[in-house]
């Protein structure tokens, strides 16, 4: 009895996590627009979806600004988490970590906005149009928010590894920035690409402050369904969300087979900590 | 032999606390030199600042006459064998060798010749491609040495290398690393907390303690002349007794007046005297000069290790011959068997065996062992 009810809870918890996203990919097959009746399987949706300009730029300008903000986020994010790690002073070092943490634990629509009154005041002052700046305001938001990410991903893995390997890197005569990209980069790659993917599937999905730092000029897409929705949801939203959900649906597998691996290794190797 | 690396008044402190204390030491070329010492008595950051990976706050090192105080690690013409191996995870057993070659940019082929030499060292041929996480302690600790050995150093510093190994391979290893060092003639700088490790291998010991040298000399002088009671008490078994230097060659102690060999004390003087306990000899106790009371017999393979308690005072004697625990002994001791010792700040702190058991003496090891 226990372990059924058990399942039933269990259950209960997928159905109601993925019910709607499993609808929501039905219907973008539909071949009617309607969310009541499926009239039948159809493609139709997801050919409106890519011959519709509007879409296509809001993608493409979503995955730049996800591509360009992760891989700056993940270089200046490894980079302070490698200078964090070597701070000697603890007081100092748990200050500078609080401080990083700042934009993941503010509430977005702060950090949204106070964004955005930022850079209307830099356009003020290079005396320049808001929209001539606004992937850059963009880019720099994206950064900002996902840098926690990053460091949080990175720091663990750095402090897992120690001094001793790159310490042993420099005693064989490896300058310190040899030491740091010949040993120590490559054995805390792991988490330098989970902190890449997390950054990258958060500027993927962020709106709020997009919302905020965005201009008319750049839109991305999260902006633009949210736009649409004030007319009316079309199917080819549907088709679009489903893209979405599969593509970070395969990114996870990726990361969870890697991650498995990791594991496996590391208890091989028995740790190399110092 | 000329001196190769040389440190003068060399100070560091960490967090306000002394670690070294104005440190003068030099190191002759081609010499198997050990620091040996209890954990915390700065023999380890004596090692990383030759090393270069620490710096000195204050004093200077020269290396073959030229200071190198501020010259960073890897320009040093010194390699270090690390405690924990610290092999690179990601590179298998043969470019962990090729490492340092390749940073110097040497042709492929000579690569290859050079590491396959060096495998052949430590006798690992044929290990090649294995992956170093698959190896034993040992065969990292080989492969360690390989990689440290292999850009030919001038010195090669061992930074308590044997001390993650079992038994039976430390004492493999020890001979190996006495071979290959006398093979290959360099200067080897060996940190230990193993005091037989040390009395083994070495050329020199550098006994060390709070920060600060206590004694420098080869083997058999540390052994048979420690220069204070800490000396005494760490290398070996010792009892250390307060005694009075009468005049030359004449002691007194626990009520007795005894022939030594030593002199050059003032006349009267307190002095401390260690008498080794392989040095006493069980007699009947009408031909013994002192007499004792046996409180415990410990059988220890090669001879029976007793404690006898004379006039308050426990010693320690090992002895083939077995006596009997609660009998009355007495003891024999040859005048040569006295080291008279100056009075130091160890003074009273070692050297007795009223609180001596065995699984003490494991426990603290252990503990020692651990804080690496």
């Amino acid at each position: 009895m226990k372990k059924h009810l058990q399942r039933l809870y269990l259950g209960l918890i997928f159905a109601i996590l993925y019910i709607p996203i499993i609808t929501l990919i039905f219907f973008s097959f539909n071949s009617e627009n309607s969310t009541a009746v499926f009239a039948g399987f159809s493609l139709r949706w997801y050919k409106e979806l890519f011959s519709s300009p509007e879409t296509f730029i809001a993608l493409r300008n979503s995955i730049i600004l996800a591509v360009t903000s992760s891989v700056i986020a993940t270089v200046i994010g490894t980079a302070a988490a490698e200078g964090i790690y070597r701070m000697r002073n603890k007081h100092f070092k748990s200050a500078i970590l609080s401080v990083t943490n700042i934009p993941m634990m503010n509430p977005e629509i702060v950090t949204g906005m106070s964004m955005m009154l930022f850079f209307v005041a830099v356009a003020g002052i290079l005396s320049v149009s808001y929209e001539s700046i606004g992937f850059a305001a963009m880019l720099i938001a994206h950064v900002t928010f996902s840098l926690p990410y990053v460091i949080l991903s990175v720091l663990p893995r750095i402090n897992e590894f120690g001094d001793s390997l790159s310490e042993a890197a420099m005693d064989l005569g490896c300058t310190p920035m040899q030491a740091f990209f010949k040993v120590k980069l490559i054995n805390i790659m792991p988490g330098v690409l989970s902190g890449a993917l997390m950054a990258f599937t958060m500027s993927l999905d962020d709106f709020v402050i997009s919302y905020f730092v965005g201009s008319s000029n750049f839109q991305t897409l999260p902006l633009l369904i949210y736009s649409m929705t004030k007319k009316k949801v079309t199917p080819d939203m549907y088709a679009l969300s489903s893209l979405i959900i599969i593509t970070i649906f395969i990114l996870l597998l990726i990361y969870n087979y890697k991650s498995g691996k990791r594991i496996k290794k590391r208890r091989l190797i028995g740790g190399y900590k110092k | 032999m000329s001196k190769l690396i040389e440190l003068k008044g060399i100070s560091k402190s960490y967090d306000g606390e002394k670690i070294l204390n104005s440190m003068n030491l030099y190191i002759r070329d081609r010499e198997f030199i050990t620091l040996l010492g209890p954990s915390g008595c700065g023999k380890t950051t004596t090692l990383r600042i030759i090393g270069g990976f620490e710096s000195a706050d204050e004093g200077e090192l020269y290396f073959d006459g030229v200071e190198i105080s501020n010259v960073p690690t890897y320009k040093r013409p010194v390699n270090t064998v690390f405690q924990k191996y610290a092999l690179f995870p990601h590179l298998n057993v043969y470019e962990n060798i090729a490492f340092p070659l390749r940073l110097k940019k040497i042709p492929e082929d000579s690569i290859r010749e050079k590491v396959s030499e060096m495998l052949k060292m430590v006798a690992l041929e044929g290990f090649e491609n294995k992956s170093v996480s698959t190896l034993s302690g040992g065969q990292q600790q080989r492969v360690a040495i390989a990689r440290a050995l292999v850009s030919h150093p001038r010195v090669l510093l061992l930074d308590e290398p044997l001390g993650a190994l079992d038994l039976k391979l430390r004492k493999d290893m020890q001979n190996e690393l006495k071979r290959i060092q006398q093979s290959i003639g360099i200067t080897f700088i060996y940190v230990t907390h193993d005091q037989e490790e040390a009395l083994s291998m070495s050329d020199t010991i550098v006994v060390m303690a709070d920060g600060e040298i206590q004694q420098i000399g080869t083997p058999t002088d540390i052994y048979n002349e420690p220069k204070n009671a800490f000396v005494a008490d760490f290398i070996g078994e010792s009892n250390i007794i307060d005694g009075i230097m009468l005049e030359d060659k004449k002691v007194r102690l626990a009520g007795h007046v005894f022939d030594c060999v030593d002199g050059g004390f003032e006349k009267n003087e307190p002095v401390d005297v260690v008498i080794r306990p392989e040095d006493i000899d069980v007699v009947p106790v009408d031909k013994g000069m002192l007499n004792g009371y046996v409180t415990s017999v410990t059988f220890k393979g090669v001879h029976y290790e007793i404690i006898v308690d004379i006039k308050g005072f426990k010693w320690m004697i090992q002895s083939t011959d077995y006596v009997s625990p609660d009998s009355i002994i007495g003891v024999y001791i040859e005048p040569d068997a006295f080291h008279i010792m100056k009075k130091s700040k160890y003074s009273g702190k070692f050297g007795d065996y009223s609180s001596y058991s065995d699984e003490i003496e494991e426990l603290s090891n252990a503990d020692a062992a651990e804080e690496f």
